[in-house]
């Protein structure tokens, strides 16, 4: 079809080169693929390409400087025998459930919070935002730093406060308080994501609705939950599906905080997969927790583009 | 009426206190960063003392330290230096995409659409293990400049995903009049549609900037070499090396590693709400 266009073009206006180019980039059956090839191109490169060798890696017996061969399922196999993973399969679930559970009560209710008359608005919605923008990696040190086994900040306030017996937890030591540590980084960081957007969600409701319910008599609460929960939906669907993924997918504060301990207790599919995969050099193995990521992203996308995007993308 | 006016305004104060056990879970853990970063070192170990405050005067020696004894600066010099060029080809890359997405008809559109944006929900913990082979093969391994051609994979969907609702907003028949005058498609999009989407370009260059400054798992399997590293990576490996008395520039590094993300956000705070919410709900 191109090639046709071209031609056709190029009878019709022997002018000069630039004008016939001209012509040819006004045609949207040109114009369009040239603009979004390098788009494509990267993304085939850098995207596709690698996902399809991280599920040849996944059924190969892949090691770093090694030439490699297939080997079937051998890899997920080894994993379901290895306690390492059986728990972190265990982990990464308890991380997601609890984290975005705890991100949705929490941004909810900092949404209401920020939807109302403030005082010093731009300034509270800055602070509030904060934790977001910062890197996660260096923000997760200061974080290291007040669950230190020593000189931790929050167990002496804890005990100032009356609220633990000295010395307190031994934070990032301890399996169920490091698991606790990670998933609390996690929603400090994650919380201005949920309490932003739901508030854009909370902004949107039109006012009169509320005035209408108030006239027909309901409560605070009866509002809350007939008129502000129900409208809220769409977005509370979008908000938790993006943070399922990439809570699902969390790397960097576990790395720094915990680095997967005590006894593997606190690791992650991102985190054991590097572990596996590059200190320990079992590529095959390591793609094959890797992918473990998938069903959950495929999952998400698959609700996203179907129940969430009316206009498919 | 009075009373309406002290009952509104008690609410109004209930509402301010129930915010502020939030305020000191988001911003807590930069003020002791901070505060740790300038204690010295004879206070920061000292268990009697009380970790809120500095007693015993502040001091600069961490970022000294930070900044003379380590390579801290090719650090962000390097950062600095992915960032840009990440950025600026993603947004470049980016904006092509968007437009024609937005506004062209061609073989493809809804699929290439579709694609796009699930790529855009790919977590980079997802293919960090086979990508370090293919930057290898690219003959990039311990290279920043695996970063500025591995950063794009997740900027430039992002980019395209936001800029696509801000080339829907621009009417058509704007575009439609200038073509109707004798504009070619390609002038119509750089006079007109670019600077009415200006807003849209700086939101995306804004978070382009951002994912790029605070990306950590590519950084850390791409890169290995203190020449290479970016901040980052540097503050999180290179400063850890069992030695007791690291804390003071640690946090100095980790003060220090956010600012350039932090100048921006006060300079545009709105961009960043408007951009966070168009990332999720356009």
């Amino acid at each position: 079809m191109a090639i046709g266009g071209v031609r056709a073009v190029a009878a019709q206006a022997p002018a000069s080169i630039r004008a016939r180019l001209s012509v040819l980039l006004d045609r949207d059956r040109v114009l369009g693929p040239l603009f979004v090839s390098p788009a494509l191109f990267l993304l085939l490169l850098l995207v596709a390409y690698p996902f399809c060798m991280a599920m040849y890696f996944s059924v190969s017996n892949a090691f770093i400087g090694r030439p490699s061969h297939l080997v079937g399922f051998v890899n997920f196999i080894n994993l379901w025998k290895s306690d390492a993973f059986r728990q972190t399969f265990q982990n990464a679930f308890v991380f997601t459930g609890a984290a975005v559970a705890c991100k949705i009560v929490l941004g909810l209710s900092l949404a209401l919070l920020l939807n109302e008359q403030l005082w010093w608005k731009r300034a509270i919605r800055g602070a509030v935002l904060l934790p977001w923008v910062i890197p996660t990696a260096l923000s997760t040190l200061g974080w290291w730093w007040m669950f230190n086994s020593l000189y931790s900040v929050v167990n002496w306030t804890g005990i100032a406060m009356g609220l633990m017996d000295p010395p307190g937890p031994n934070w990032l030591g301890q399996k169920y308080y490091a698991m606790t540590a990670v998933v609390l980084v996690n929603i400090w960081r994650g919380l201005p994501f949920f309490a932003i957007t739901i508030l854009a969600g909370l902004v949107a409701i039109p006012k009169e609705l509320y005035e209408a319910a108030h006239a027909d008599g309901a409560g605070t609460v009866a509002r809350f939950w007939y008129v502000t929960l129900p409208l809220l939906k769409p977005v509370l669907a979008i908000v938790v599906l993006f943070s399922t993924i990439f809570t699902f997918s969390e790397f960097n504060i576990v790395f720094v905080l915990t680095h997967g301990g005590p006894v593997n207790s606190t690791h992650l599919f991102a985190t054991l997969a590097r572990q596996i995969g590059l200190e320990s050099g079992r590529i095959g193995e390591g793609a094959a927790i890797s992918l473990y990521l998938f069903p959950v992203l495929a999952l998400v996308v698959y609700a996203q583009l179907r129940f969430v995007r009316k206009e498919v993308y | 009426m009075a009373t309406v006016g002290a009952r509104r305004l008690g609410r109004r104060i209930v509402i301010h206190l129930l915010l502020v056990p939030f305020l000191i879970f988001a911003l807590f853990p930069f003020y002791h960063m901070a505060l740790t970063s300038l204690k010295q070192d004879k206070e920061l170990y000292d268990r009697q003392a009380v970790p809120l405050l500095i007693r015993q005067g502040a001091t600069l020696e961490h970022y000294a330290k930070l900044l003379w004894e380590t390579e801290f600066l090719t650090w962000t010099k390097n950062s600095l230096l992915v960032t840009v060029l990440a950025t600026t080809v993603s947004l470049v890359i980016g904006t092509a995409a968007a437009y024609a997405l937005a506004r062209l008809k061609f073989f493809g559109v809804g699929g290439i659409g579709t694609g796009i944006f699930v790529t855009y929900l790919v977590p980079t913990s997802l293919l960090f293990l086979p990508l370090a082979q293919v930057v290898n093969w690219l003959g990039l391994g311990d290279s920043k400049w695996a970063l500025v051609v591995t950063y794009p994979t997740f900027l430039v969907p992002f980019c395209t995903w936001l800029l696509i609702g801000y080339f829907r907003t621009v009417p058509k028949e704007i575009e439609e009049c200038a073509m109707v005058d004798g504009a070619t498609r390609i002038q119509a999009l750089w006079r007109i549609i670019l600077p009415i989407a200006v807003p849209g370009l700086v939101c995306a260059a804004l978070f382009a900037f951002t994912l790029s400054w605070n990306e950590f798992i590519y950084a850390l399997t791409f890169t290995s070499s203190s020449e290479e590293i970016t901040a980052s990576v540097g503050i999180t490996s290179e400063l850890i090396r069992g030695d007791i008395y690291f804390w003071g520039s640690l946090m100095a590094g980790a003060v220090l590693g956010s600012v350039p993300i932090v100048v921006l956000y006060v300079f545009f705070l709105d961009y960043y709400v408007s951009g966070l919410t168009a990332g999720a709900v356009k």
